[in-house]
């Protein structure tokens, strides 16, 4: 009897006993609930390039990489466990596709010294380093996003906004009411009128705001949506029949999921986007090879080369250098949660490194510094061919109006510093 | 017309058209709470279902394939085939049946004579049994429904308004077929709750269920009777809404659309569920547009169809077509 109970015991903490020899990359997915179709993709891209790296090049190093996932169903409750669950396994780098999971990690993954990188979410002000050490966004923030698709107006109306009108058409929630204070500084800068249109979760039933924006008739409308929202905004927007080329969505409303549901109707729409659209990169070549084809992918292999796929494999290969930098800075390969963080502020992302990738002009360049955790905020703009079904790049990547954003992100971080007591991480 | 008076019409009008569809899926809740005194908490999930079965049917898509391959190793996806919209229907009422006998046969005949909160927590584990199913069986991705609803602004009544008026109205197809639907719908459940041998079982039950019985009435029978009938309306409601937004899983939320409209119209009216509707329709989107909108940051339908049904609720406990129930000492 005491040799089976030792038995058990023993297996119970072989079980138990995190597995150290390890990078250990965990993977806070979506995959059921109602975003369930935004969570799949990201969680299937960020898997297989890690996946890649592990059958083609031996992991990182030569250190093999864990990515033990955990579903959230985009849940902050459970985000939060799923946290706590995998933290002890030697999580290197948290990347929570949620801005209600990255409030709630913010504190803890500080006091745990991992890194958290919420690229395109979560909180904005998280780009000044000195007072969030262990949070990154690179390479561009929902503010970064607000400038860009104003600038991206400008462009189209000749460089001047003055007598315009852009609607923002928003996810009633703190998500959704971050770009608030950016437009409207923006508008003051630029002469335009804002018209604040929110629309409430889960956003199926939007006839009201779209009868609005049919009576105001502005010349633009922004979207920061999510989820059924997206969908149904599109729809509505085409049965007022608003131009889609005036119809910008931040990239959380520009993925396949958002327009397929509108036919053709949604030729045209707009999206903007931190990284780069379609399969045609050698990287996923390499994909196919080793990954797909060899029946190792995390999903059915049909998501390869969507948007949020896509963005899964850029959130992947950003940590993944973080990774290899960081193994560079302290001359091991077996490193810490520590040590990753030092790599994660002193990434570098050139043209030359992605091309070396096999992913070439896939996003900005951008580098992260002790004060600057964000990038320097560039960001493109996308447009949906509903013919050929795909995204198209239609702008270079531009950089955000930084005279507005800095302010507002240097006021905000000081906000939150003073609330916590923050002494500065620089 | 002056400007604004215009619009508050288009608003109003549009409110009637949002409330039709509320109606729609507090339909099947009415149906199966009269028959059976249970809250069917999944009658969004079974919307849900519905639609994920009838757009799985027309695309000729392998049920569970995902677990099929997992398992077996194999690459299926597609039977090659693609499916009429009307035949997909049938077929999925067909499934929506086997459903109902299901549900029937495993669930509630073990729990008759159970607490009414009983049986709504059989609901509630009901609703996530059937999501987890759906998902297994077609899948997380959002699917496109084209069984050939039109959509977009109808442009007859447009261009009419605009003459009579100065101001054309905004009028979506696609609520007006969902206006018509529901009135064919709801005609067709009273006419077959009232002249048919099966409606009149199933309002004996309704009425008192014992007695049904003493008579020889099957209540299994009528259940899975009542359970169909909700299948039905849930799979109307489905392809409503599912062609606005594409069929996804948040699409079980619009059941959170109809308790306001339930709590106004009663749980035990059909008429009720659709008048009901309509007020909420019409109360939320005039508030929004006259002092949600205006005063207040917008956002405010979905609060104010809750106040609203509270309001009443002062009123007229039962809801405005309930039955009140006078329980003596």
């Amino acid at each position: 009897m005491k040799y089976k109970l030792g038995t058990l015991a023993v297996a119970g903490l072989m079980a138990a006993s995190p597995v150290m020899a390890d990078l250990v990359f965990p993977s806070l997915s979506y995959r059921t609930g109602p975003y369930a179709a935004g969570g799949i993709p990201f969680a299937d891209g960020y898997a297989d390039y890690f996946t890649l790296l592990n059958e083609r090049d031996g992991g990182i190093g030569g250190e093999t990489i864990r990515v033990p996932e955990c579903e959230t169903a985009y849940n902050t409750e459970k985000g939060v466990e799923c946290y706590e669950s995998t933290k002890g396994e030697g999580a290197l780098v948290y990347q929570p596709l949620s801005t209600g999971i990255t409030y709630q990690l913010i504190p803890k993954v500080t006091a745990d010294d991992i890194s958290m990188l919420t690229s395109g979410l979560g909180r904005t002000s998280a780009k000044d380093g000195n007072t969030f050490s262990h949070v990154f966004n690179f390479p561009a923030n929902y503010w970064d996003g607000a400038s860009v698709a104003v600038k991206h107006i400008m462009e189209q109306e000749g460089g001047d906004l003055s007598g315009k009108k852009i609607a923002l058409v928003y996810h009633n929630s703190a998500y959704g009411k971050e770009p608030i204070r950016t437009l409207q500084e923006l508008s003051e800068k630029h002469g335009f009128e804002l018209k604040e249109v929110p629309v409430d979760h889960p956003g199926q039933e939007q006839k009201s705001q779209w009868l609005q924006i049919r009576r105001d008739k502005p010349d633009y409308v922004i979207m920061y949506g999510w989820g059924v929202m997206n969908q149904v905004a599109v729809q509505e927007a085409a049965n007022i029949r608003f131009p889609m080329d005036k119809f910008i969505g931040i990239w959380w409303s520009g993925s396949e999921n958002d327009v397929l549901a509108a036919g053709a109707k949604a030729d045209g729409y707009k999206a903007l986007t931190f990284h780069n659209v379609g399969s045609d990169y050698p990287l996923y070549d390499d994909l196919k090879t080793h990954v797909v084809d060899a029946g190792k992918a995390a999903g059915a292999g049909d998501q390869v080369g969507s948007v949020l796929y896509n963005r899964g494999i850029y959130a992947a290969m950003l940590v993944a250098e973080a990774a290899r930098t960081a193994q560079e800075i302290h001359g091991v390969t077996d490193i810490s949660s520590g040590q990753m963080r030092d790599g994660m502020e002193q990434l570098e992302i050139t043209e030359e490194k992605m091309a070396a990738l096999g992913l070439p002009d896939f996003g900005p360049e951008f580098s992260v510094s002790c004060e600057n955790h964000g990038g320097e905020g560039f960001v493109a703009v996308t447009q949906w061919d509903a013919t050929a079904k795909e995204w198209n790049l239609v702008s270079d990547f531009m950089q955000s109006d930084q005279d507005v954003i800095q302010p507002l992100i240097d006021e905000d971080a000081s906000a939150y510093a003073t609330e916590n007591a923050i002494e500065g991480n620089c | 017309m002056p400007e604004q008076l215009a619009f508050t019409i288009e608003v109003f009008m549009n409110g009637l058209m949002a409330g039709v569809l509320y109606a729609l899926v507090a339909l099947g809740f009415v149906l199966i709470y009269k028959a059976s005194g249970i809250f069917n908490y999944a009658q969004g999930v079974m919307a849900l279902f519905a639609a994920l079965t009838l757009v799985g049917i027309m695309e000729g898509q392998v049920p569970f394939s995902h677990l099929i391959n997992a398992i077996l190793g194999t690459e299926v996806h597609h039977f090659g085939w693609h499916v009429p919209a009307f035949l997909a229907i049938v077929l999925t009422m067909v499934v929506m049946i086997v459903l109902a006998y299901c549900v029937q046969r495993f669930v509630f005949r073990y729990l008759v004579g159970q607490e009414p909160i009983i049986l709504f927590m059989a609901t509630i584990g009901l609703a996530y049994f059937l999501e987890g199913v759906g998902d297994l069986m077609w899948g997380s991705e959002i699917k496109t429904l084209d069984v050939g609803l039109p959509q977009g602004i109808n442009v007859w009544i447009d261009e009419f308004t605009f003459e009579a008026t100065g101001y054309g109205f905004f009028i979506d197809n696609l609520d007006i077929v969902a206006s018509i639907v529901a009135a064919i719908l709801v005609i067709g459940l009273v006419m077959f709750a009232q002249y048919t041998k099966q409606g009149r079982a199933m309002r004996a039950v309704a009425d008192d269920h014992q007695a049904a019985l003493s008579v020889g009435v099957s209540l299994n029978f009528i259940w899975i009777l009542v359970w169909s009938l909700a299948g039905f309306v849930a799979l109307v409601a489905g392809i409503m809404w599912g062609a606005k937004s594409g069929v996804q899983f948040s699409l079980s939320l619009i059941a959170l659309k109809a308790l306001p409209v339930l709590m106004l119209g009663g749980f035990t009216s059909i008429p009720g569920a659709i008048v009901g509707g309509l007020i909420i329709g019409v109360g939320e989107k005039l508030f929004e547009f006259l002092i949600g909108a205006p005063f207040l940051g917008g956002a405010t339908e979905n609060w104010f169809a809750y106040m609203l049904a509270l309001v009443f609720l002062v009123f007229r406990p039962q809801g405005l077509f309930g039955e009140k129930i006078i329980e003596r000492v």
